[in-house]
């Protein structure tokens, strides 16, 4: 929105709207409709393609749905705490499961670290907004409009209930009698579609949109691991839709796809799921370990050790994620050559992943570590990622995978790897970042609470199942009876209760964090501008930033372009020091005195949310009556073409006259 | 596609792209990128890249499944290779009037642009009616989207391609329409290049799809 322009600085036709406004006036370019202009209110929120309005939005929507899953995971441990337990019906218990995979990843992980990615993304690399900032509008939409049309399943006749992978034939409307399966289906298409624009969005934003000297080896290492992600989702998507094209095809018109009277290769689904789902893993946690990455050096007051071997090895995580996919698939009988042409490849992955691991550690060894909250979240991630990772090498051993399939040690690896890697990584973000977005700094004391709960929760919950695991106990069964229980230490009440007592000490760490967020919001104090010492970009700015991100878009010069702005080498006694030179303040007013000039933003827009507003109609079509497509395919032609219609800079007349009398009728924002 | 001058642009750059910007492409208002490239052509280049794993998806699907055709009519009985021949070289044709139509863009020439978006939106209607055709007689013949695996497969790699021209056909008809009106916004000869990067993928992939699925016998 902020369109700054000093009255003083040019003619008003000349400039890079001008180009435009010659041959149209972009307020009536669709008949006599005004652009949003609300500065203020929910209107600056619902209109906005700020991408650190939308970022802020992506954060509450996915914590919110993080509640959700968290709060499905303890009704599916409280069913399993004792044997033959009837806390949930047989049907509800696999739609618990099944709901509680899909929202924790689609709706709580990946949009939590699109989260990240939209607010940090610009400000690392130096930019004012994302390459198209209403196509990001329109993901962020169509993201919340999936995640709700997914979840309105369980009123309008239940869930999905075939587990997160969904397995043909059982995902067939013979076994999967319900609408579960359409809305899951068709949900995921949504947030596919919102993710697939988002990726494109962030990859353009990052090669195309980087200050002047910040070159691809000087990107802040989240940068790196979160263009990575992107490639990662571009590629992985399409093949995801495929499938879910397929099995709709399938239940709702009754295609053959997953017929198996008609020879149908139940194999199929699997191949597709899983050229998918395996990038998926890396999509998961690469952009935990790019938070750590920028945690990890700040708090041990060194810079990241081996960045370029972080980097590259992010990057060969990110090429070698596709040929290992197979090994999801060990039990199915591919073959002996097939099963050990994966299993090498998913054992070379680790090289890669241990590298990092190796890099973060020497980051740590010598440097003067502050344990923040935040560091301690990052050290967190360390640990528990290396126990998954080396479970997951078991794993890549195919004749112990053959035993370990299907069973609780596969929840316990992938558990550890995702709530101990990439949700612990996350964690790490909000104390590191909050005071950067909302000005606060988050309770320490509250945050040793959250950390040491969510650590001992994480341990306690999952490492019993690493037990349970090898002693039997197969995942997605409803109940464990009693006369298989076993004896001595072994034995599967005991670690069941344990696992169960730790899915809620998880909750507490939980709940200690949202309690530490309304605690803060409510003392309103502010943080100060640099609180930790901090070494990229995104921190040589206000915070919050003001909405064109830079008063002057900073020059960049070398790898933790700020931190070497604050600190000079000089020789001391013992070879050379670091000695600061600069506070942020001073830095801060640098900018502020040789602010640019001119500086055009994106206007907000009603279309985004209009376009993805179709979706869901279409989708409800699909499931209850082809009237509702034709709608949302109205809908949906209006939308595309009121877009492309509209000019992305707002035309001077769609702003209000300035209250002062100045000169330019867009001076909506201050620049000093 | 949307493209925003986010960067701070000084006013003499502005002076240059007015006079004569088209050529270079750097987009309106010739913000510089970091790369060079425009965002928008880079954004198109990188959904065709994402476009070729979902006929990846498609096709895999329809090679795995094309002999298993059950009681149904199988591929070898059922395609007239003469047909789709001819419409397969429409769409063909379609590519070059598309070139034309940009290559008179860049030369500022709208004039032309306009007839040769006409032309082209008109070959590839050619092309789906042909495809309407098809799709009619093999239904007629016994092969319907539910008859076998081989017709499932068939109708939805064949069906994609073609709502893939369809909407392209859409896109240059709104586009021919939108630069007669004078309501492009930006470098023209960009957007209808954009649009014709998209035209020749959806092209390339019917040449591989027409070698898999027409030609090579099962």
């Amino acid at each position: 929105m902020a369109i700054i322009e000093r009255p003083s600085a040019v003619p008003a036709t000349v400039g890079p709207a001008g180009g435009v406004s010659a041959f149209v006036t972009p307020s009536k370019a669709l008949g006599s409709y005004r652009r949003p202009v609300s500065t203020t209110g929910w209107k600056s929120w619902v209109f906005t393609v700020d991408h650190k309005k939308l970022g802020i939005m992506y954060g509450a929507v996915s914590l919110f749905f993080f509640l959700v899953g968290g709060c499905e995971a303890l009704l599916i441990r409280l069913q399993l705490a004792a044997p033959d337990n009837t806390v949930l019906s047989a049907g509800l218990y696999n739609e618990m499961f099944t709901m509680h995979a899909t929202t924790m990843i689609f709706l709580f992980v990946m949009p939590m670290a699109a989260a990240f990615a939209n607010y940090f993304l610009p400000l690392q690399v130096g930019a004012r907004d994302v390459a198209f900032p209403r196509i990001n509008a329109f993901g962020f939409w169509l993201f919340l409009f999936g995640g709700i049309f997914l979840n309105t399943s369980w009123i309008l006749g239940g869930a999905a209930d075939g587990g997160w992978f969904m397995y043909s034939p059982n995902s067939s409307a013979l076994f999967s009698p319900s609408h579960g399966v359409d809305f899951w289906v068709l949900g995921l298409q949504l947030t596919g579609i919102a993710s697939l624009v988002g990726a494109i969005n962030l990859i353009v934003t990052v090669l195309n949109m980087r200050a002047p000297g910040m070159k691809m080896m000087r990107l802040p290492v989240f940068s790196w691991m979160v263009l990575v992600v992107q490639f990662l989702l571009l590629f992985a998507l399409p093949v995801i839709t495929v499938a879910l094209f397929l099995l709709s095809f399938q239940r709702n018109f009754g295609a053959t796809f997953f017929d198996v009277n008609q020879g149908a290769d139940p194999l199929l689904w699997q191949h597709l799921f899983w050229i998918f789902g395996h990038p998926e893993v890396y999509i998961i946690i690469l952009p935990s370990f790019g938070i750590i990455s920028e945690v990890l050096p700040t708090f041990a007051r060194k810079p990241l050790f081996g960045y370029k071997f972080v980097v590259f090895s992010g990057v060969a995580i990110g090429f070698v994620g596709w040929g290992v996919w197979a090994h999801h698939m060990f039990a199915s009988g591919l073959g002996p050559v097939t099963v050990a042409v994966f299993s090498v490849a998913t054992m070379l992955i680790a090289i890669p992943t241990g590298v990092k691991i190796v890099n973060w550690t020497l980051t740590l060894w010598g440097g003067k570590l502050w344990y923040t909250t935040s560091m301690m979240f990052a050290i967190g991630v360390i640990v528990l990622f290396t126990i998954g990772g080396l479970s997951g090498v078991t794993h890549a051993v195919a004749p112990s995978d053959t035993q370990q399939t299907d069973t609780y040690y596969i929840v316990a690896h992938f558990h550890y790897v995702i709530v101990g890697g990439a949700v612990m990584g996350l964690f790490a973000g909000f104390y590191y970042w909050w005071p950067k977005v909302f000005n606060r700094l988050l309770n320490e004391r509250l945050g040793r609470w959250n950390f040491w709960l969510m650590f001992f929760g994480v341990n306690l919950t999952f490492g019993p199942m690493h037990i349970l695991g090898l002693q039997g106990q197969p995942r997605r069964m409803v109940v464990w009876p009693s006369k298989l229980t076993g004896q001595g230490f072994f034995n599967l009440a005991f670690w069941n209760k344990v696992s169960t007592v730790g899915s809620f000490v998880l909750a507490l760490g939980v709940l200690v964090f949202v309690i530490n967020i309304v605690y803060v919001w409510k003392k309103a104090v502010p943080a100060p501008l640099d609180p930790w010492d901090a070494r990229t970009l995104e921190w040589m700015t206000a915070s919050p930033p003001k909405e064109h991100n830079f008063d002057a878009v900073p020059t960049v010069h070398s790898l933790d372009e700020f931190f070497h702005r604050k600190y000079e080498e000089v020789d001391g006694e013992h070879g050379p020091k670091l000695v600061k030179v600069k506070t942020a303040e001073e830095i801060m007013a640098e900018q502020v005195a040789n602010a640019d000039t001119h500086i055009h933003l994106p206007s907000p827009s009603y279309w985004p949310i209009i376009l993805a507003f179709a979706f869901p109609i279409i989708a409800y079509g699909v499931i209850f009556n082809r009237v509702l497509c034709v709608i949302g395919a109205a809908v949906l032609l209006l939308a595309i073409f009121g877009w492309a219609l509209e000019p992305s800079v707002a035309d001077d007349s769609d702003y209000d006259p300035p209250a002062d009398g100045g000169e330019s009728t867009k001076e909506l924002a201050s620049i000093v | 596609m949307s493209d925003i001058a986010v960067h701070d642009v000084p006013p003499a750059h502005d002076d240059t792209t007015a006079g004569h910007g088209a050529d270079h492409g750097a987009g309106h208002g010739a913000h510089a990128t970091a790369t060079g490239l425009s965002n928008n052509k880079l954004a198109m280049w990188l959904f065709l890249g994402s476009e070729c794993l979902l006929f990846g998806g498609l096709i895999s699907t329809y090679m795995l499944y094309r002999g298993r055709h059950g009681r149904g009519p199988g591929p070898d009985q059922i395609f007239d290779i003469p047909l789709t021949s001819v419409s397969s070289f429409v769409l063909l044709m379609s590519s070059l009037t598309m070139v034309l139509a940009v290559n008179s863009a860049k030369r500022e020439d709208y004039r032309n642009t306009n007839l040769w978006l006409v032309i082209t939106a008109l070959l590839g209607s050619l092309f789906v009616g042909g495809q309407v055709y098809e799709f009619t007689a093999f239904y007629h013949e016994g092969l319907g989207f539910t008859t076998s695996l081989f017709g499932s497969s068939f109708f939805t790699l064949t069906g994609f391609h073609g709502v893939h021209v369809t909407i392209g056909v859409i896109m240059l008809l709104s586009l021919a329409l939108m630069l007669s009106r004078g309501r492009v916004t930006g470098d023209k000869a960009e957007v209808v290049e954009m649009i014709g990067l998209y035209w020749h993928f959806v092209d390339v992939v019917w040449v591989i799809i027409f070698t898999l699925v027409y030609l090579i016998p099962s």
